[in-house]
């Protein structure tokens, strides 16, 4: 029988200790940990999704943070304007950032390199200074989510089921792009990433597939703006400013990309680093700036490089 | 009419503004392929320092004077200590860097600074107001302001496209590898580049700061707005970051005067300047998309440039 890989390994282990860390919460006697970890859970969603595009597929999206912000705004609104049903607002948001991401894959997927990196920038941007002029839900001062989404099964007001719900969603995200990625589709993806002309040549529609993971990528990043805006109970441009995106590819790159639970890795160590250096100092990005710099240089395999594909190769 | 003069008067300081930022980026995009976030820090410790020396030595030239060299040598030192190892890497590790770069110079500038903004007065000299026309008057210091900017703008000119050194910039640009094979040394090339594109960036920070707040975030939207239009122009290409600049200047100044009152003739008032205000901020990243769709390369390639 073949032994589990150790990066399964290394997701049970990490389902298992997220599944008992409520317990914390008994032991600290507030809610605090919980609300950060549900947070952490929420952008370690939105990392995976961006992984399926970085890290498989060699996109480097510098936009991302765009189809979080308007996953969050469409349950935002819809909140305001008394759609409350989830049923309802889930499927549109997600259906919203969709139809997005096929735009926006559709009109940057024309480009390469550079040209990519900085047009999926100037999209993001876009849509950022759309919902600064939202006067009606907020502006740039954001808007409040008086309730969140209601399910009759389940009550999302409360902490300790929603983070079980994150927590799902999360490792159901992470095993469908883990899976994705020994699909077909995935296989020619990181093809193309490897060797485009190779891929043309092989007979594939490249720009095709590469649009397909863009959208795909979009709708799963849009479910992790979803739970962030439950999770917030407020919505405002700064959900999809630029530094979040690039927050977003730290977080994968440190995990390490095309890993799929790599991110959820680099987005616990990006947000625990977060945290602590912020409460030693209020200077904190003077030494997270330079300790990006030299993860850069030094360690590009990521924390997942600890942790080999399959066992036996490390 | 006026209104119309004023605006584009507006638009073209804007234009010059950001094109100074964009010069020096563009150029280090094309001689390095090397992708700059950092660029607007640059632009904002320039202000940063003219915010300082100016009050300091109580003379606007004198103390921009300063502000510049300072930048300069901040160019140098980042060149060499942050930027260097990047070189040659991939796209994804240049934006993960010079990211952790901008972050960096923020909490610097909370630091040395405060997080509060600081303003610069303008110049006692070119305080007042000059009478334009009939109806129309318009601050000294920007009208100043654009005569320097198009100096500066043209002075790049010449050394890009009349001297020998800028026969090798525009090579190195064109043509990493082959400019090096015939003998140029590329890499003192981009230093030099980088040294002119801090000084060009902590100019147009001196030139800013009595205009804006100087704040922390203050070099973020101008590195954007910068990034659009190097891509318009085609990377690599001084003439077609300046073009481009003047296009995105015109339409974001004219857009915020002109949008409002056409689109009042569909909406109601109120849903008009809600929508104007919208637009006017979008409108650059349309033409983005737009130029995009039909020249990839950019409006105004440099010629041979990958």
């Amino acid at each position: 029988m073949r032994r589990p890989s150790p990066r399964l390994l290394l997701a049970c282990v990490l389902f298992i200790l997220l599944a008992l860390a409520p317990i914390l919460t008994i032991f600290v006697g507030n809610d605090y940990p919980l609300i950060v970890l549900t947070r952490v859970l929420i952008l370690a969603m939105a990392a995976v999704s961006l992984d399926l595009i970085l890290g498989y597929g060699g996109m480097v999206s510098l936009g991302h943070a765009a189809f979080l912000g308007l996953g969050a705004y469409a349950v935002g609104i819809m909140t305001t304007e008394g759609v409350t049903s989830g049923l309802v607002q889930w499927p549109l948001a997600i259906l919203l950032t969709a139809l997005v991401a096929l735009v926006i894959g559709a009109l940057s997927l024309r480009t390469r390199g550079v040209y990519f990196i900085l047009v999926t920038l100037a999209f993001a941007q876009m849509i950022y200074f759309v919902s600064v002029g939202l006067d009606a839900y907020g502006g740039e001062d954001g808007l409040v989510v008086p309730t969140r989404s209601r399910f009759s099964v389940l009550d999302l007001s409360d902490r300790t089921s929603f983070y079980f719900l994150c927590l799902v969603l999360l490792f159901a995200a992470i095993a469908f792009v883990a899976h994705l990625a020994r699909t077909r589709f995935g296989l020619v993806l990181r093809g193309a990433a490897m060797n485009e002309r190779r891929m043309r040549a092989l007979g594939f529609p490249v720009y095709r597939y590469r649009l397909a993971a863009f959208v795909i990528a979009g709708a799963l990043c849009g479910l992790a703006g979803i739970l962030l805006a439950n999770h917030s109970e407020f919505v405002s441009p700064s959900i999809m400013n630029w530094g979040r995106s690039a927050d977003l590819i730290i977080m994968v790159v440190l995990g390490g990309i095309g890993s799929a639970v790599g991110p959820l890795l680099g987005a616990m160590v990006f947000m625990l680093a977060e945290e602590t250096l912020s409460h030693l100092t209020t200077y904190w990005q003077l030494i997270f700036g330079p300790l990006i710099l030299i993860f850069v240089r030094f360690a590009r395999s990521g924390l997942i490089g600890l942790f080999p594909e399959r066992s036996g190769d490390g | 009419m006026s209104l119309l003069i004023e605006q584009t008067l507006n638009g073209v300081q804007l234009a010059l503004l950001l094109f100074l930022v964009a010069a020096g980026l563009t150029l280090v995009f094309g001689i390095m392929d090397f992708m700059n976030l950092s660029h607007g820090s640059l632009f904002m410790m320039g202000a940063y320092f003219a915010a300082t020396f100016v009050p300091m030595t109580g003379s606007f030239v004198l103390g921009g004077l300063l502000a510049i060299m300072c930048t300069t040598l901040l160019g140098f030192a980042v060149e060499a200590i942050w930027l260097r190892p990047l070189f040659g890497r991939g796209h994804l590790d240049q934006v993960l860097g010079t990211f952790g770069l901008v972050l960096f110079f923020n909490d610097f500038v909370r630091l040395v600074w405060g997080a509060a903004g600081r303003t610069l007065a303008v110049p006692q000299m070119l305080a007042g107001q000059v009478s334009l026309g009939p109806s129309l008057t318009y601050p000294v210091y920007r009208l100043v302001l654009i005569g320097a900017g198009l100096v500066v703008a043209g002075g790049l000119y010449l050394l890009v496209q009349r001297t020998k050194a800028g026969m090798v910039i525009r090579a190195a640009a064109s043509d990493r590898d082959m400019a090096g094979a015939i003998g140029a040394d590329v890499t003192l090339v981009s230093t030099f580049v980088f040294g002119l594109g801090a000084a060009l960036a902590g100019l147009a920070g001196l030139f800013a700061a009595p205009l804006l707040t100087v704040q922390i975030g203050m070099g973020d939207n101008i590195l954007i707005l910068t990034l659009v239009i190097i891509v318009i122009g085609g990377l690599g290409s001084v003439r077609g970051a300046f073009l481009a600049a003047l296009i995105v200047g015109l339409i974001d100044a004219l857009g915020r005067a002109y949008l409002p009152e056409l689109l009042r003739l569909v909406l109601s008032p109120v849903a008009a300047s809600t929508a104007a205000g919208a637009l006017s901020s979008v409108a650059i990243y349309i033409l983005l998309a737009a130029v995009l769709l039909v020249k990839p390369q950019g409006l105004f390639p440099a010629r041979g440039a990958r």
